[in-house]
């Protein structure tokens, strides 16, 4: 929101708090890309913290914690039908694991 | 409104052709979408003579179609009829019924029924129409590139449309690559207006218009634009991937080493799923169903309450229906799907949630059923359309059950069963209601009422001609024709439903003929219809509160509203219906 | 002209707390999320379909990747900064901040096309060569234009748009929070491409 001058120079402090938290996020994603894990566990660490970083983005760049219900509620019909697209891959190798068992 | 408006003199152009009047663009809407929709209908008039009469030259037009259609006899070839049908159903669809509803009647009527002076983004409106237009433009362009027109369904479904209209054609302005750049301007178009009417619609409704005392074609609009904001961008990502494909030749939709017509497709590296672009193209082509059905339910809800002269029958179930609608509208995508081998688990999910999904449907068609119960009703032009809707809605939606259900889909799945089923609820339904429509709020558009008569003249040939047309594919779809032949005499069965085939094509041309009233009655009642004062229907939605037709502006003062939108006969009143702005005091 | 007069062009509408044009890019930036979901959806899809190299084989530079994700997120900062400092009714400083913030995006397109296109496509890696490579262009490619839009945008207001600062600074500021919303959208969106393709 930052409606007042006074909040605005408040808020500047928490965007360089941000910047450096996501600069050594940036560093910390890089060095665990070199950890010795299995991919699965590779994936799941990176993305995690992509999105730590994307929700810090999102709530103080976009001053998304001062907004009002009516946003959220679309925010939250769009990240449940991003959920959905997500799950294409999954409905499809549903099928594809179907029809390799028939065929084996 | 202030001096503002009036500051300048606007000229012609500014006025009537890049004008930012919600109402002025949502004219432009009408007129361009009714041309297409003219023009798209016409399209299956001429493949409707090569189903009817196979290998015959077609009478009229054949000499005229051009070499990518129909060969030296005016007899249509294969791929032309390929390329008819891929135009015609891209054209109704996405330039035809889209812009119609919620373009043109969306940006006229909805700002005044919420009391707005003009959409909440004037340029944006502007724009969203402009882009339309280019894109309608784009489309069409495919009839003149080399080789002809996209023709591989208006799905364009991959493989085949990675590689169509690739052989001996310009690598880049082809059919089908004409297409995908037509299809992302009118995606574009949708989403510039979608974001304009949510906007709309939140913040520019008048004072005491409260959200649930919106009319129900605002709710309509409301949930489609949202289904235009959020189906549509994945079709657009999949458009991009496919237009990589075919112009870069990557493998997004490609297996490898595929051979086609004998041809090893080495152009290609592999390695893609022809199914990704099922899945993103009916991610969005479900709820585009529902955009193509809910702005056209609006408008009967509309037209209903007015002319039964009683309020909607459960005007808040009806509302959150269409937003439960509008929200299992994207989970049953692959509904679509059934016969690509899908595992039985998926294809149970996606058929329990289609069968949950006609729930609301069936709600929705039964309130304005019962709406109608010991009703006056008033038989007007406009509420014929929206009676005849009731019926062949009910008809399009019932016949989806058995496609719903993956067991009978296996027999039925892409025959003219389909192509009945899925016509039935957009033509005779949809379309039926959106001319209803046009009769109903053309007074207040140019304050002058459509001939009556003329009316009659373009109804009742109509309402038979639909039924003509589409229930003998349903005869045709249950005797297994697929529904993309070229020539369906090729097959025995095919031969034993050319009864239904040729009685469909004459009821198609009838069909045709009987919109020449109507064209007539469109630009004759403009400036010669018996002239009307601002609320000819005596309805109660505030967009009869304003003059016909409305100035610059929408109002002569802001109105507020006092009720809920259909405050019809009530009891002990002096007249028979409240309107939304009219104050307690200056009633009974 | 007429959209000056329309309610709650400067002022947030007291049910949603925003202004017009606010709601309008969140709900635009809705849409996007669905158009970069359903290319991410590819991603998945085609990388546990079939042949899908891994980082390993994909020699992907991740030290360009990773320069291009500071290069955003300082980006990023410098554009709130410029918003915050218009608020602060300080245009100068505001200018500034927009223009390290066009220079720090053009740096990036630089990065991405001089150092990774071209010198792939040098290399003969071009869209074709593989389904990593495909989506990785297209991705990419995507988000480049994004990046190059908003570059434009903030080229409009730093030039020809200007004035509007002078006629009515509130309206002036509130298309920078438009802006920043966007750019840091384009931020977020390559926080993700960053990791799905250098580093995955």
């Amino acid at each position: 929101m930052a409606a007042s001058a006074e909040e605005v120079r408040k808020s500047i402090k928490s965007y360089m708090l941000v910047f450096g938290a996501l600069a050594v996020l940036t560093v910390i994603t890089v060095a665990a890309s070199w950890l010795k894990v299995s991919v699965a566990l590779g994936i799941f660490i990176a993305l995690v913290i992509a999105s730590v970083k994307g929700s810090l983005v999102a709530s103080v760049f976009m001053h998304l914690t001062g907004e009002k219900a009516t946003l959220y509620w679309v925010l939250i019909i769009s990240a449940f039908f991003f959920i959905l697209l997500i799950l294409i891959p999954v409905i499809q190798n549903s099928e594809t694991a179907h029809l390799i068992d028939q065929v084996t | 409104m202030s001096s503002d408006h009036h500051a300048h003199n606007p000229g012609f152009i500014s006025k009537y052709v890049f004008s930012l009047d919600h109402k002025v663009i949502g004219v432009q809407y009408t007129v361009t979408s009714l041309i297409f929709l003219f023009f798209g209908f016409s399209l299956m008039m001429i493949m409707r003579w090569q189903l009817a009469y196979p290998g015959e030259s077609i009478p009229l037009v054949g000499g005229w179609l051009g070499k990518y259609l129909v060969d030296n006899n005016g007899v249509l070839l294969p791929e032309g009829y390929n390329a008819l049908g891929a135009m015609h159903g891209t054209i109704m669809v996405f330039l035809g019924v889209v812009p119609l509803a919620v373009g043109g009647f969306g940006n006229y009527v909805m700002p005044l029924q919420i009391g707005a002076p003009d959409m909440a983004f004037p340029k944006l409106n502007m724009a969203s129409y402009w882009v339309y237009f280019l894109g309608g433009v784009t489309m069409l362009a495919g009839f003149f590139v080399p080789g002809g027109a996209a023709n591989s369904g208006w799905t364009s479904y991959p493989p085949l449309a990675d590689i169509a209209n690739t052989v001996g054609t310009h690598p880049f302005w082809n059919g089908q690559t004409v297409w995908l750049l037509g299809m992302v301007l009118l995606i574009t178009s949708s989403l510039l207006g979608s974001v304009n009417f949510i906007v709309t619609i939140m913040h520019l409704r008048v004072k005491g218009l409260t959200m649930f005392r919106l009319p129900f074609f605002v709710w309509a609009q409301f949930v489609t634009s949202f289904l235009l904001l959020l189906a549509f961008p994945p079709l657009e990502a999949a458009g991009v991937l496919q237009l990589m494909d075919r112009a870069f030749h990557t493998s997004f939709f490609m297996p490898e080493g595929l051979v086609v017509s004998g041809v090893v497709q080495d152009q290609f590296a592999g390695g893609g799923s022809p199914l990704l672009w099922q899945h993103l193209f009916w991610f969005l082509a479900h709820p585009e169903v529902y955009v193509l059905i809910l702005p056209a339910i609006g408008i009967v809800g509309e037209i209903i309450a007015n002319n039964t002269r009683r309020p909607l029958w459960g005007y808040k179930t009806l509302v959150y229906s269409v937003i439960f609608l509008g929200f299992m509208s994207f989970v049953v995508w692959a509904h679509h799907m059934f016969l690509t081998g899908m595992g039985t688990a998926m294809s149970t999910f996606f058929q329990t949630t289609t069968m949950i999904i006609s729930i609301p449907s069936v709600v929705i068609l039964t309130a304005l059923l019962l709406s109608l119960w010991q009703g006056s009703i008033r038989f007007t032009v406009p509420m014929l359309f929206a009676l005849s809707f009731l019926p062949m809605f009910a008809i399009g939606g019932l016949t989806g059950l058995p496609l719903g259900l993956s067991a009978s889909d296996i027999q039925l799945h892409d025959t003219y069963y389909v192509i009945g089923h899925f016509h039935y609820v957009v033509a005779p339904g949809t379309i039926m209601a959106l001319l209803g429509g046009i009769y109903f709020w053309y007074p207040k558009v140019t304050g002058r009422k459509m001939s009556t008569f003329l009316g009659h003249l373009h109804f009742w040939p109509s309402f038979v001609f639909m039924n003509t047309v589409f229930f003998p594919m349903f005869m045709v779809g249950l005797a297994g024709i697929s529904r993309r032949l070229w020539d369906q005499t090729e097959y025995v069965q095919g031969i034993d439903v050319q009864g239904w085939v040729r009685m469909s094509s004459w009821g198609a041309w009838a069909l045709g003929l009987a919109q020449i009233p109507f064209i007539i009655n469109f630009f004759y009642s403009a400036f010669a219809g018996k002239k009307v004062n601002e609320n000819p229907w005596k309805a109660t939605t505030l967009e009869w509160a304003a003059p016909s037709p409305p100035p610059h502006g929408n109002f002569a003062e802001v109105p507020v509203a006092y009720r809920g939108p259909y405050e019809y006969s009530v009891p002990d009143a002096k007249e028979d219906f409240h309107p939304q702005h009219v104050p307690d005091s200056q009633l009974v | 002209m007429s959209s000056e007069l329309l309610p709650h062009t400067l002022e947030a509408h007291p049910v949603t707390g925003m202004y017009n044009g606010k709601f309008g890019v969140w709900l635009f930036l809705a849409s996007e999320v669905m158009l970069f979901g359903a290319l991410f959806s590819a991603y998945i899809l085609l990388r546990t379909h079939g042949d899908f190299p891994s980082h390993k084989e994909t020699l992907l530079d991740y030290r360009f990747g990773a320069l291009n994700t500071f290069l955003l997120i300082t980006s990023s900062v410098t554009m709130v900064m410029a918003w915050a400092s218009f608020k602060l009714n300080d245009p100068g400083k505001g200018k500034m901040y927009l223009w390290i913030t066009v220079i720090l995006s053009c740096a990036f397109l630089f990065i991405k096309i001089k150092f990774e296109y071209l010198h792939k496509i040098h290399e003969g890696i071009t869209p074709s060569y593989s389904t990593f490579y495909g989506i990785y262009y297209c991705m990419t490619g995507l988000h480049g234009l994004h990046i190059l839009g908003g570059v434009v945008v903030m080229l409009y207001f730093l030039t020809v748009g200007a004035g509007l600062w002078n006629k009515n600074p509130h309206q002036f500021t509130n298309r920078i929070e438009c802006t920043g919303l966007y750019w840091h959208f384009v931020d977020l969106v390559w926080i993700f491409l960053f990791p799905v393709f250098y580093l995955l």
